[in-house]
């Protein structure tokens, strides 16, 4: 895989946006068993309504593995020091997501260049879902 | 309230083969392009021993575990009123399948907001080769909603 330049970005660069398709039920019973994550609430609309939900929701790590993508697709895995999320709000099914990045910052250290990037998921709304960040090696 | 008591409470290890063909599903069930995350000839391309993990699967080899929400029971804590707040991810050397790898969980911080209607659970994961190099460290923020609050 061919990955950018990374060298080329400054403060303020935005990332190319990452759309997705609508959450569907489907999207969340495979994730369920991808990512290991069995809780039921996001799967099995009984369980989410025992809970007080109106309806089964999105798993947070699953915005999170969208957002990742940002990075996979720039920089390969060696090259990824950290990654962090907020989850914000609850991403409800149906959400179509959006992901954007921005740089923050190129930090000059010891051990070279880091690129520190702002990352975000909203939804069809602009609803704000996850709020992250991430350093790239350069 | 969560008995602050657990702070430091060792949740012990639990080990993981890195299985390509886990990789390979966890790649479709995110719509995963770059293809040396699936594509094992892509990934013998770059130079890779095998498909490499991406960034949030550790989470993940903490859930390939008997019982992963077993701590939430020592805690006294429903899992119906959890939450995911926050994650956070820290790599210091790439893992690969075919590798073993070794999970250490404990929680490291707890603490109470609005009176005790909100409990924080943070829990840390530390990823070990078997020669024990650390290949990554998690910190999991978990939100516990007690719908009663706290007098």
């Amino acid at each position: 895989m061919a990955y950018m330049d990374l060298s080329t970005l400054k403060a303020g660069d935005t990332l190319a946006p990452l759309s997705l398709k609508p959450i569907s039920r489907t999207t969340l019973a495979l994730f369920a068993g991808a990512s290991g994550d069995h809780n039921p609430i996001h799967i099995d609309i009984d369980v989410a309504k025992k809970a007080g939900m109106d309806d089964v929701f999105c798993q947070g790590m699953l915005g999170m593995a969208y957002m990742s993508r940002m990075l996979t697709d720039i920089a390969p895995p060696e090259k990824i020091k950290s990654f962090g999320t907020k989850f914000a709000n609850i991403t409800q099914i149906y959400a179509q997501l959006t992901c954007t990045g921005q740089v923050e910052e190129v930090e000059q250290t010891e051990d070279g260049a880091l690129l520190k990037l702002s990352l975000m998921v909203v939804d069809e709304n602009d609803n704000v879902k996850l709020q992250g960040h991430a350093t790239l090696a350069l | 309230m969560i008995d602050k008591r657990f702070v430091g409470l060792d949740l012990g290890s639990h080990e993981v083969q890195l299985e390509k063909g886990a990789l390979k599903f966890f790649a479709t069930a995110i719509g995963q392009e770059n293809s040396v995350y699936f594509d094992e000839k892509a990934a013998a391309e770059a130079g890779y021993p095998g498909l490499p993990v991406p960034p949030s699967y550790y989470f993940s080899l903490d859930m390939f575990q008997d019982e992963p929400f077993g701590y939430f029971d020592t805690l006294g804590v429903d899992l119906n009123h959890v939450l995911h707040g926050a994650q956070d991810f820290e790599y210091f050397k790439p893992a690969f399948a075919g590798e073993t790898v070794v999970l250490k969980a404990k929680i490291v911080d707890l603490f109470d907001k609005k009176n005790g209607a909100l409990d924080f659970i943070i829990k840390e994961v530390r990823v070990e080769n078997k020669a024990g190099d650390l290949l990554a460290k998690q910190v999991m923020t978990i939100i516990v909603r007690n719908p009663e609050g706290r007098a």
